[in-house]
């Protein structure tokens, strides 16, 4: 880290020049792709919210005299088998997939950031126990423990979220407890120890803010592992059940029909693709930014 | 070394048990018996079933009868296939997988190094650009939107290949491999970038060059060595990976492997080749990530003195 | 200096490209499976999923029912045109006055693979063999018009001799039945009755040991007109003529792969390909284009099997058999089978299905929303009003859920009733409906033999296949008690329509409609004869090379 750091609630401004968020992000702007990504993203997240009011079409809205059609001037993404609207599907898919992106993530976030701060700050034995933990799990095949899951309590999208922010945490935590670990040993810490702040305090309070660089940048390239390990599920017919609609399901619908209507699958899988490109080129563009020695990969 | 690589193993054996009990015990509270089936079964000949298959007896003395055939390396017999052990069932499986996963590593590495090699020989010019930007793409596929879009283009567009099956027709191992090794490839393509664009501005590349050795030497015989230890880093978890992938791919292209096996076998309650395929794999993955650990050690001059010197 | 090693790696990276792609792919070309198999005689039959098991006594499926009716032949067959029982092992029969008892005579040149004798005593011991409880025969239960068999295999009684099969002379059988029953002949062609060779079995285990090693390749003794070649799991079934069997002659095929292909999509892409000459299915979203393009490749036939709703009749509100008949009069049967299963399939206004063996009910109700909301507002829930939240449960399956959204929507918009869906899969779903855990549940069921008994006698109180809480006592009497013992068929069916005019003016379940099977066929593959059973006779097929270079596209 350039610039010191200053103890206080906020990660304030040092005396001169800008704060190290406003470094990343004058740097993110440069970043052509990442703001394309994350142009992207916030657009998305627009559309999903406001899919109710703006849809064209209702959600089941059927209509099996037409059946499947392909794009046309009242439907722009054609119609599936039912001759359902299919852009009003993937915008109402859009939010199942994102809510699924975002919570799961949480999830993992939540559990992964406590675990790797409590592992790294506590040290000694405690440390070497949790880390262990995570390693052992770490090595579990964890993808058969969800699909075992998935089909012996159903399909519940409680238990989707879950079940996948449960695989993800694991790498949160080791980012973060590398941090805490290399932050631990910071004068600004012993002073506030010595200034007898309770460890709790401290956690939260510096180490947690602190650590949150790494962890914006993992938490943004979680995001679309778990909308890629939830499409996955749905696409083995175990993740989010109809009547609701992800991407993953969408495109197992378009897999059976792909050769009479190819648009069925092409659109949610571009989609699906293009979300993930986004996500995944912010999250590149933040790392970048935020970490001042990496090098540009 | 050695002291090292037995403590792992020993490491390996309570993770193993912790997978085979959890793994058991969520199987038996499932809902949905394997011997449901549509025309009502008479109530003796559930009976019947049941006691053959000892799923009469409580549920502890399933478990511990089922831990000593395990150790003897007896998986139990199938549900599904009364007249198949899943041993059986597992080895005629495991080639077919291990084949698709071995051409798909392989498809990955020799893309991906060679992607991200070549990437990292000119950064930030077109020639690292459009590599990376592709193993973008790779990444952000999902197999089972790769999948059939390569079998509707060269299955049945194009006719060139076959659109299921492996080993029946020639060609048919190729997209498959393709399939599940591209995401791989992408990765590794970013991974050995990374690792080279490091490695080359090293001193001792420096040295190399000054001595006035050829540009490919430098690269293929320095360079590589040091930039490829995140790949080998990486191979034991891809591993772990690739197995799950297959799930995907080979139900898209019918390929009667392990991962298929696995998918069916949940959705038909077929308890003991839930059981068996699970533990199977866990050992798989448990084995790969200890071989890739001990690799990685090895390759890294500083971590094996630290294992050989330290515990 | 740059740009050299630019270029060595350049290549040796394409080469290394190049080598693998060649081990991949191989040398292309090759004929498909059509034009050698029409060449070498060997039918390529899609067949579903991969068998279970081959021992007729453990197996439950129709993939198994195509390889074992190759491999074994029972004392009567079916004619594919009519359906009625043909001369098989047995080469004539005896039917006594009061209909309950049979004498068969078996033809003396019937002989196992091996070559020993096919006799009365296989027969015997192979149904003594199925109704042993350890085997678990889900279809003990096709001996059952047998005297005694029931009771012997609850374990009533313990002696086999007193079961009505008894050993007259090595080729004399004689079997006696609880009561006349008319569909008696069908049920010998169902594979529960087939005969199994003995010392094979007992080569390889106890007779009652399941999964024993005597279904192998190699070990397998049949007396059907194919023997086992080669079973790999998951990839095929090979079965090649038996020179042994008593009407070799008559047998054109030289052999049969059966491909084990659960995807539908797969499968038929795999017949353009020119892999297969016959599938099991087609995916549905093909049939229209089949229909239309290619009329002469596509195969489809009244399917003796219906598509119907379970309505769980102990709930309160479900109880009023007002209710049921509301929601079955507001679903648009046609409709669904014109544009959502698209299939050809008949809707389905009676349960058993019409002209079953000459059988067909009266016609219970129709599609009229106008008097189904009259009725659902005189059971007490006008326009849906005060209708508890319902669920539908289907399994898995994006054919059941297609229709289960149409109908949800048309119970809506007619009745106003809001349903959810719900889908479970196979396994949950059965024992769901099993344990009557369900308010309406889809369900489908395939007669077991032509006769309209067969979809009768699931309703009667506490049947296994009821489910539905429903029973009617009259409906009882006449299926159980008045009909089996009325030997006249006109009688007898005029009964059985009475009670299933008892049945479906209650409406415990809800007709949709009615099976079809549908395939594509190569026009390579000739002396198929369509029939409601789907029923198969190996020696009737044969392969014409003339025609195998078809455009199947």
């Amino acid at each position: 880290m350039s610039e010191p750091m200053v103890m206080s609630n906020n990660i304030e401004q040092a005396e001169k020049g800008t704060s190290l968020w406003q470094d990343a992000w004058i740097r993110l702007r440069k970043n052509k792709l990442a703001l394309f990504g994350l142009g992207v993203i916030v657009f998305l997240c627009i559309i999903a919210l406001l899919t109710p009011l703006i849809a064209p079409y209702g959600y089941e809205e059927q209509d099996l005299v037409l059946g499947a059609s392909p794009p046309s001037a009242e439907h722009w993404l054609g119609t599936d088998i039912f001759g359902r609207d299919m852009l009003t599907r993937i915008m109402y898919g859009s939010r199942v997939s994102l809510m699924v992106g975002f919570i799961a993530t949480g999830v993992a976030l939540v559990i992964g950031v406590l675990w790797g701060t409590i592992a790294g700050y506590a040290g000694g034995r405690v440390d070497a126990v949790m880390m262990r933990l995570v390693d052992i799990l770490y090595a579990l095949p964890f993808m058969i423990f969800i699909i075992l899951l998935m089909v012996i309590f159903g399909r519940n999208i409680l238990l989707l979220f879950l079940a996948i922010g449960a695989v993800e945490w694991l790498t949160m935590a080791r980012i973060v407890r590398g941090q805490v670990l290399s932050l631990r040993r910071q004068e600004f810490i012993e002073a506030a120890v010595s200034l007898g702040l309770s460890r709790w305090t401290i956690i939260r309070r510096h180490l947690i803010p602190n650590t949150l660089g790494p962890v914006i940048v993992y938490t943004t390239l979680t995001i679309p592992s778990v909308m890629l390990l939830e499409a996955f599920l749905s696409f083995l017919g175990l993740g989010i059940q109809p009547p609701q609609s992800s991407w993953g399901l969408l495109i197992s619908y378009g897999v059976e029909t792909m050769e009479e209507y190819p648009w069925l699958l092409l659109f949610p899988g571009l989609t699906l693709s293009i979300t993930l490109f986004a996500l995944n080129f912010l999250g590149d563009g933040l790392r970048d930014a935020l970490d001042v020695r990496s090098s540009k990969d | 070394m050695f002291r090292f690589i037995l403590s792992r193993l020993l490491q390996a054996i309570p993770v193993l048990l912790v997978v085979i009990t959890a793994t058991f015990f969520l199987v038996r509270a499932a809902p949905g018996g394997p011997f449901s089936a549509e025309k009502a079964v008479p109530p003796e000949v559930i009976k019947a079933l049941e006691a053959q298959y000892k799923l009469d007896q409580p549920v502890w003395q399933q478990y511990i009868s089922y831990l000593g055939d395990l150790a003897q390396g007896d998986f139990g017999p199938s549900f599904r296939y009364p007249g198949r052990t899943v041993d059986e069932l597992i080895y005629g499986g495991l080639p077919i997988t291990a084949e698709l996963a071995l051409y798909a590593m392989l498809v990955a590495i020799i893309i991906g190094v060679s992607a991200g090699v070549f990437a990292a020989l000119k950064p930030n010019t077109p020639q690292d650009y459009v590599p990376m930007s592709a193993a973008m793409v790779g990444i952000c596929m999902p197999s089972f939107l790769m999948g059939p879009l390569l079998v509707l283009i060269f299955g049945i567009w194009l006719e060139w290949l076959p659109v299921s099956g492996w080993g029946d027709l020639p060609g048919d191992k190729l997209l498959p491999a393709i399939t599940l090794g591209t995401g791989y490839a992408a990765f590794l393509a970013r991974l050995s970038r990374g690792g080279m664009l490091e490695v080359m501005s090293q001193d001792y590349i420096r040295t190399a060059r000054a001595k006035g050795l050829p540009e490919w030497v430098v690269v293929l015989k320095h360079g590589l060595r040091g930039g490829l230890i995140p790949v080998v880093a990486f191979l034991g978890p891809a591993f772990a990976g690739l197995l799950s992938g297959s799930f995907v791919v080979e139900t898209i292209f019918q390929i009667p492997g392990l991962g298929r096996f696995y998918v069916q076998a949940a959705f038909n309650r077929d308890y003991t080749m839930i059981l068996g395929t699970t533990v199977f794999f866990a050992t798989l993955i448990i084995l790969f990530n200890l071989l890739s650990d001990i690799i990685a050690v090895w390759i890294n001059p500083k971590l094996r003195h630290q294992v050989q010197g330290g515990s | 200096m740059p740009m050299q090693k630019n270029n060595n790696l350049r290549t040796t990276a394409l080469l290394f490209t190049w080598l693998v792609f060649i081990s991949l792919v191989g040398c292309s070309g090759g004929e498909n499976n059509v034009t050698t198999g029409n060449r070498d005689g060997i039918l390529h039959w899609g067949n579903g999923t991969d068998p279970q098991e081959l021992d007729p006594h453990i197996i439950t499926g129709i993939p198994e029912h195509h390889i074992l009716t190759a491999l074994l032949e029972g004392l009567v067959a079916k004619d594919p045109a009519t359906l009625e029982p043909i001369p098989a092992v047995a080469k004539s029969w005896n039917i006594s006055s009061d209909g309950k008892t049979y004498t068969f005579q078996l033809r003396h040149n019937a002989v196992w693979s091996n070559g020993d004798p096919v006799t009365s005593h296989d027969f015997a011991w192979s149904w003594w063999r199925a109704l042993q409880p350890a085997l678990g025969n889900q279809y003990a239960y096709m001996l059952f018009p047998i005297k005694n068999s029931e009771a012997y295999a609850k374990g009533e009684i313990d002696d086999f001799s007193k079961v009505g099969v008894k050993v007259i002379d090595d080729y004399t059988l004689e079997v006696e039945l609880n009561n006349a029953t008319p569909y008696f002949l069908q049920l010998l062609d169902h594979y529960s009755m087939f005969p199994v060779h003995r010392p094979t079995i007992e080569k390889f285990g106890k007779p009652d040991e399941r999964g024993s090693l005597w279904t192998r390749p190699g070990n397998f003794v049949g007396n059907g007109p194919f023997t086992l070649k080669e079973w790999k799991l998951f990839k095929r079934v090979d079965v090649v003529k038996n020179p042994q069997y008593w009407d070799a002659n008559k047998v054109k095929l030289n052999g049969i792969r059966f491909h084990p292909i659960e995807n539908v999509t797969t499968e038929e892409r795999m017949f353009r390909s020119g892999q297969l000459h016959h599938t099991a299915s087609i995916p549905i979203d093909k049939v229209a284009t089949y229909k239309k393009d290619k009329p002469h490749l596509l195969h489809t036939y009244p399917y003796l099997g219906n598509y119907f709703y379970r309505i769980n009749t102990t709930l309160p509100h479900l109880k009023d058999k007002r209710v049921r008949q509301a929601l079955a009069m507001s679903i648009n049967s046609k409709q669904l089978t014109e544009q959502v299963t698209k299939g050809g399939e008949v809707p389905a206004y009676t349960f058993t299905p019409p002209d079953t063996l000459g059988y067909t009910a009266k016609s219970a109700f129709e599609f009229n929303p106008e008097k189904a909301k009259q009725l659902l507002a005189d059971a007490g829930f006008p326009n849906g009003e005060g209708f508890p939240v319902t669920e539908l449960l289907y399994n898995t399956s994006e054919g059941h859920r297609k229709i289960a959204v149409a109908i949800q929507q048309m119970w809506n918009q007619y009745l106003g009733v809001n349903i959810i869906l719900n889908n479970q899969d196979w396994k949950v779903y059965l024992d769901s409906v099993n344990n009557g855990d369900y308010t309406i549940a889809r369900a489908g069921w395939i007669g077991d033999y032509v006769d309209p008994n067969t979809f009768l006698d699931m309703w009667v109180k506490d049947g296994g296949n009821n489910r539905t809480g429903w029973s009617n006592p009259r409906y009882d009497e006449l299926i159980l008690k008045l009909a089996p013992k009325t030997a006249d068929r006109n009688l007898r069916y005029q009964l059985m329509a009475e009670a299933e005019a008892i049945l479906l003016e209650d409406m415990p379940i809800i007709p949709i409609y009615i099976y079809n099977s549908k395939s594509l066929v190569h026009p390579s593959l000739k002396g198929l004869q369509p029939n409601i059973l789907n029923y198969v006779l190996y020696k009737n097929l044969s392969l014409d090379t003339n025609l195998s270079g078809v455009k199947l596209n």
